[in-house]
């Protein structure tokens, strides 16, 4: 996604780099509610990994386990070799990042920002002017200098959330946990934090685990997507792998806006209603479902080839059309970018869609 | 349909509102100002100095160290009571929690004189463990054990009531937080979750003491009324009221009634002070 060179070569680093976090076959249920289901995944050493996932899918579940504040009912966890299951929270040195922030409200950010290495056993606590300085550094570091004394009351959520951060990093952790770090933020903000808070983790160089149910938000974010489902792991890979090449139905869904359409391979062709091409690589025989992206289409006229279309309404939005249209009985929503967006469409034209990387999933009546 | 019929009943409202704020203005009055009138207005009856020797004859000071000295043990007990049932209802899922939630109101619901009753039957020479204890020389109904216990009883629930609220509100996320960033069990205890609740306690603690020192019923039950040596200052009132020695009487009462004003005056400082960390619980 990013092409500059620079960033490549650390990207290839990182994937090289040793694992440091290891998830292996971790279930959990709350009475009988499942919420992760044998997950297995791994983080590389100063890695950013996103976990992906609608509400109840166990992703928070899942960062919990890793804080120590869950106990798995079966599986491992061992990082950096260490089995971390055996370890209490308080000794895991992971910096946790909670979706509310969980400030301590009666303290001062300060305060807050200190709590870590004033809890430390005496003979490894900072001296008072040591406190200071590292509360000092970490408050420059997340650019809240003059606000060391206000009380989190008095901080707006993106400040907040800048503070929690610093608390966590002030224990020096050797992975960091952020549920759902954005949460709570509106879209400015949001959008600003999440440029700040990767670089923030490319210079502080710690491995970084964060839960999220924004797929925008993981795929710009993540070295690494695990997308997850009614706690169980349906994918693992680099954001435009999995963006590219979804696992299932679900992903391709969940990853982006959808078109879908039922269809049927035989041999290496493909048929969806009167539009006959050939099939993907991999595509499954007999009975399938077709999926595309709105906005990866090409047009052509109605005595061209694809997918036989009626447009119901045009509107432009800024560089894009939005172009309405029905297609074997269905109505779509189909986006075309400006240079590609057809000449003198307009509501009642038939015309001809094809799909520019059309995904075959085998057809699947829960799917 | 309200929206539209809401500016006629608002013209109409500040009429009515009058008279209602009259009306509960005179009930309160009658109810509640008299009777703390009438209590000053009797006791200072015959003068300051029969005022001040009824209140300093040995037994009204003792009965007012008794009454001290058994809400000086219960209330810190039931503080500590108070705060341990709350941070496992607020703080744990367990098994079991809503029976232990009624339990704690039990008192609430129970006449004092039960609370009182059920040590009798416990404790007192035809109770339970009655022989055991005489053999055993203890003494605990007639006897300020007793008054003790049955105070703890009746006022359990005021620390505990206060807190729940709250504390559920709170969550436990900045425990969490606290343990993540490598805190023990007890500096999370003294440093996080006490902080947090610290006026809503002192609030329990508060309505706790007054409900301790004014308490009857259940005293009265235990007491034996011993002149000297099981009255408490309500007892004492009555004791005193029975002997129809009324500036006597009334100047205990006097001092029960300070008591609660002291108590409203500074309820009404933590509310006024605090009131975001107690809004959570407005019952009381």
């Amino acid at each position: 996604m990013n092409l500059q060179p620079t960033d490549d070569t650390d990207a290839e680093a990182r994937a090289t780099s040793p694992l440091s976090l290891e998830i292996s076959g971790v279930s959990k249920s709350f009475g009988r509610f499942p919420a992760l289901n044998d997950v297995s995944l791994q983080a590389r050493d100063k890695e950013f990994l996103a976990l992906l996932g609608p509400s109840g899918s166990g992703k928070t579940t899942l960062l919990r386990v890793l804080a120590g504040l869950e106990r798995p009912d079966a599986g491992e966890v061992r990082f950096d070799g260490e089995d971390f299951l055996s370890i209490p929270v308080r000794r895991r040195k992971v910096g946790m990042v909670f979706q509310h922030y969980a400030l301590f409200r009666h303290m001062t950010v300060a305060q807050n920002i200190a709590f870590g290495l004033t809890v430390r056993p005496r003979r490894e606590r900072p001296s008072k002017s040591e406190t200071a300085d590292r509360v000092a550094d970490l408050l420059s570091l997340v650019q809240l200098e003059d606000l060391g004394s206000r009380f989190p009351a008095q901080l707006s959520g993106g400040q907040r959330q800048r503070v929690a951060l610093a608390r966590a990093l002030a224990i020096e952790p050797r992975m960091l946990l952020l549920d759902e770090p954005f949460g709570a933020l509106d879209a400015q903000v949001r959008r600003e934090l999440r440029r700040w808070l990767r670089d923030l983790h490319d210079r502080a160089g710690v491995t970084t685990v964060f839960v999220t149910h924004d797929q925008e938000e993981a795929l710009d974010l993540a070295d690494r997507v695990a997308i997850l489902k009614d706690g169980e792991l349906r994918q693992l890979g680099a954001p435009n792998e999995v963006y590219e090449n979804p696992a299932d139905p679900f992903v391709y869904d969940f990853l982006g806006p959808t078109c879908r359409l039922p269809g049927r391979v035989e041999g290496d062709r493909l048929t969806v209603a009167d539009w006959e091409t050939r099939a993907p690589k991999d595509a499954p025989q007999g009975r399938v479902e077709l999926f595309f992206r709105p906005d990866e289409v090409t047009f052509a006229p109605a005595d061209g080839a694809g997918l036989a279309a009626q447009v119901k309404a045009v509107a432009a939005r800024g560089p894009n059309v939005r172009i309405e249209c029905l297609i074997e009985g269905r109505l779509f929503e189909l986006e075309a970018h400006g240079p590609t967006a057809p000449g003198g469409v307009a509501p009642g034209l038939s015309l001809r869609i094809r799909p520019m990387r059309p995904k075959v999933y085998a057809a699947r009546s829960d799917a | 349909m309200t929206v539209a019929a809401r500016p006629t009943s608002a013209t109409r409202l500040p009429g009515l509102a009058v008279v209602l704020v009259l009306a509960s203005a005179i009930v309160m009055a009658a109810l509640v100002l008299l009777p703390l009138v009438v209590v000053f207005a009797d006791a200072f009856a015959k003068g300051l100095g029969k005022y001040l020797a009824a209140i300093t004859e040995p037994d009204a000071v003792s009965a007012m160290k008794l009454t001290l000295l058994v809400s000086g043990i219960a209330v810190p007990l039931n503080a500590v009571f108070g705060v341990a049932a709350a941070w496992c209802i607020a703080k744990f899922e367990f098994r079991g929690k809503g029976a232990l939630l009624t339990l704690i109101d039990l008192p609430f619901s129970m006449s004092p004189v039960v609370s009182g009753l059920v040590w009798v039957l416990l404790f007192g020479a035809q109770g339970w463990f009655g022989t055991w204890l005489i053999d055993h020389d203890v003494k605990i109904i007639f006897a300020t054990t007793g008054l003790v216990l049955a105070t703890i009883l009746v006022t359990f629930p005021f620390v505990a009531r206060e807190l729940i609220p709250l504390m559920q509100d709170q969550g436990t996320d900045e425990e969490a937080a606290a343990l993540t960033l490598g805190a023990g069990g007890f500096t999370t205890f003294f440093r996080i979750t006490l902080p947090n609740i610290r006026w809503a306690l002192m609030y329990g603690v508060l309505l706790c003491n007054a409900r301790a020192m004014g308490e009857f019923g259940a005293v009265s039950v235990v007491s034996g009324h011993i002149r000297g040596l099981t009255t408490t200052l309500p007892l004492h009132v009555e004791v005193l009221y029975n002997d129809y020695d009324f500036v006597g009487a009334f100047a205990a009462a006097s001092l029960l009634a300070s008591l609660g004003l002291v108590t409203l005056v500074l309820k009404t400082g933590l509310e006024w002070r605090h009131a975001g960390e107690l809004a959570a619980n407005r019952r009381h």
